[in-house]
């Protein structure tokens, strides 16, 4: 399931702690980062490889909403609402987005290129509005830099 | 001492993230002198410093420190917060991107003093960016041997690793991120047991903000009397106030505690845009309450001083709000927030942030009435004190004082309803 590059990593994760439980979290996001999202397979094989009930991974899983179990867009446009991003027009920013790409918040395009979410704090208050594209941050946002940032990823 | 130009946490230093310019600058001095130090006595040291924690709740750390048992046959540890999820809140990023060493150094030297052997940095999951940068940092300080077998020379050794989190604001509350750390779902624990006695996999832990060990080598290195005369006695040090909102030039602030909140949002944030007038500030983070604009003469920002203004310093985020701002619609998202993020556990929290929400969402649409001003009252009453964890608390505290000071906003969208509808 995992390739041999990641499964080393796991490996070597799995040392720092006194129980393979703890490298639940780090395992997710190594399948993650591979396949884009977490099969019930995955969950189940990283269930055996940490030697922990399918059960638990499970419940893990939808705990945490960084975990996704079903296939995201090319690229998940996270667009910070919270309070400082507010009172900075981000309302503006996602009803923009959702224009562009013909998406509503929580939907993915129908040819799989963008996820549209709207999401809490990112920590980038002061550089408010501000916007996650898979594990980048691009903020300071205007509607014409979103416009440029989109047309640069189609 | 009101010196403003005292900075230590995010100096002007270019590259400074680098090991050799933080050892040029006297980087891993104060762990070396630590080191040389009977693990006690820095403890002490860090006690007379009155280092209070800056994750939020302001405990003493010198004394959290000295909850840990002396002499424990389980290992002991230490754990790291750098979950940084409370809404108006980015000063923890800057260590990690800037001065990461201090932070590194800080871990070492706290880790030394409570005989803890393995320290875990827990970092929000979608800090990638900064998770690279300390892993980075604590490579090369693996290198140098400052983390490892046998650190600069001593007997004593030990581990840091950075343990990336998913996604739940929750998991940075202190037994939340214990569990989440041990693979379990964030569930925060009932306390006690504290995690001085029961903490990771039941052992001794302690667990400190980012900010707060960052502190720590200049209180070693200089001393707890050089310390104590940064800003406010009682609360000590400078901070890292970090401005967002309506202000022209947002950002963060290394300052003393105790500074004028005017000066900060005037003199260090460049003041309300567009010249419009300040109608309310959050001084602390999302969870402290808001307190009106015209209220804020004199206030400074340390503990005591927020307390006696009717709110908090909480981590010193502070979100700015003109005149033209819709107080009701902000609670509005700040009361969304805490609903999406009680993790279910307990009735109160559960079931009333889920009413809070509901409540100020009709009264925003123009469907509530007076008596709903009262009841989001009452049900943010009985949710305070009454959870298992501090969520509660901070979801509680900006409705109580929304309605206590803004009144007149939600009333009036109850009126106009009415009177649009006559
Ligand atoms: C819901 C909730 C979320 C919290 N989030 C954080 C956080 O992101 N970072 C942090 O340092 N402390 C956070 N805290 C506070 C921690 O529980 C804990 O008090 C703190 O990390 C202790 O460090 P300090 O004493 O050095 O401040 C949170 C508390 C609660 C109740
Ligand atoms: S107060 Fe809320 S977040 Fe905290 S344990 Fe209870 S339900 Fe969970
Ligand atoms: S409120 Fe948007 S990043 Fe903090």
């Amino acid at each position: 399931m995992l390739n041999e590059t990641r499964r080393e990593q796991l490996d070597k994760i799995i040392k720092r702690y006194p129980y393979k439980q703890a490298a639940l979290l780090p395992a997710l996001h190594l399948v993650q980062e591979q396949e884009g999202y977490i099969t019930k397979e995955a969950m189940q094989y990283i269930a055996d490889y940490l030697e922990i009930p399918y059960g638990h991974v499970l419940g893990v899983v939808t705990f945490y909403t960084m975990f996704y179990d079903k296939p995201m867009g090319r690229h998940h446009i996270q667009v910070c609402t919270n309070i400082s991003c507010q009172l900075l027009g981000s309302e503006t920013l996602v009803s923009h987005i959702s224009k562009e790409c013909g998406i509503k918040p929580g939907e993915t395009s129908e040819d799989g290129t963008f996820t549209l979410s709207e999401v809490e704090c990112l920590g980038s208050c002061g550089t408010a509005p501000m916007m996650q594209i898979n594990d980048d941050y691009y903020e300071n946002l205007t509607v014409e830099k979103v416009e440029a940032i989109l047309k640069s990823l189609k | 001492m009101t010196d403003t130009d005292i900075k230590y946490l995010l100096p002007e230093i270019p590259e400074l993230h680098k090991i050799e310019v933080y050892e040029k600058e006297g980087g891993y001095e104060a762990l070396q002198k630590a080191l040389a130090m009977k693990p006690d006595d820095i403890i002490e040291e860090v006690k007379k410093s009155n280092l209070r924690g800056r994750g939020g709740a302001c405990f003493p750390a010198g004394l959290k420190w000295s909850f840990m048992p002396k002499n424990s046959e389980r290992p002991k540890y230490l754990c790291v917060n750098a979950d940084e999820g409370e809404p108006g809140t980015f000063k923890d990023r800057e260590i990690l991107e800037h001065n990461p060493h201090a932070l590194i150094e800080g871990t070492l030297i706290a880790s030394y003093a409570m005989g803890v052997t393995t320290a875990y940095v827990y970092i929000r999951g979608e800090y990638v960016k900064w998770m690279k940068l300390l892993e980075d940092a604590i490579e090369e300080a693996y290198a140098k041997n400052y983390i490892g077998k046998n650190i600069a020379g001593s007997k004593y050794s030990v581990d840091i690793y950075v343990h990336r989190g998913a996604g739940a604001y929750i998991c940075g509350e202190e037994s939340s991120l214990m569990n989440s750390l041990e693979g379990e779902r964030g569930y925060p624990r009932v306390k006690p047991p504290f995690p001085a006695q029961f903490g990771l996999w039941g052992c001794p832990t302690t667990i400190n903000n980012v900010e707060t060990l960052a502190n720590v080598p200049v209180i070693i290195k200089n001393g707890a009397e050089w310390y104590l005369k940064i800003g406010v006695e009682k609360h000590p040090g400078t901070l890292l106030y970090g401005v967002s909102g309506h202000v022209n030039n947002p950002g963060v602030f290394e300052l003393p505690t105790g500074v004028l909140l005017t000066d900060l949002i005037y003199k260090y944030a460049g003041g309300i845009r567009d010249d419009k007038k300040l109608k309310a500030v959050i001084p602390g983070g999302s969870s402290t309450p808001i307190l009106r604009g015209d209220s804020i003469e004199g206030v400074r920002m340390d503990a005591d001083s927020l307390i006696e203004a009717g709110s908090s310093i909480g981590t010193g985020g502070v979100i700015v709000m003109d005149e033209d701002t819709d107080i009701p619609k902000i609670l509005e998202r700040i009361s969304r927030f805490y609903h999406h993020e009680s993790c279910g556990q307990c009735t109160p929290c559960r079931e009333g942030t889920g009413w809070m929400e509901k409540i100020i969402r009709r009264i925003n649409r123009g469907e509530g009435t007076m008596k709903d001003i009262d009841v989001l009252r009452d049900v943010a009453d009985n949710i305070e004190g009454n959870t298992i964890c501090a969520l509660g608390d901070a979801a509680a505290w900006p409705v109580q004082s929304a309605i206590r000071r803004f009144r007149g906003e939600f009333e009036a969208k109850i009126k106009m309803e009415k009177t649009v509808a006559a």
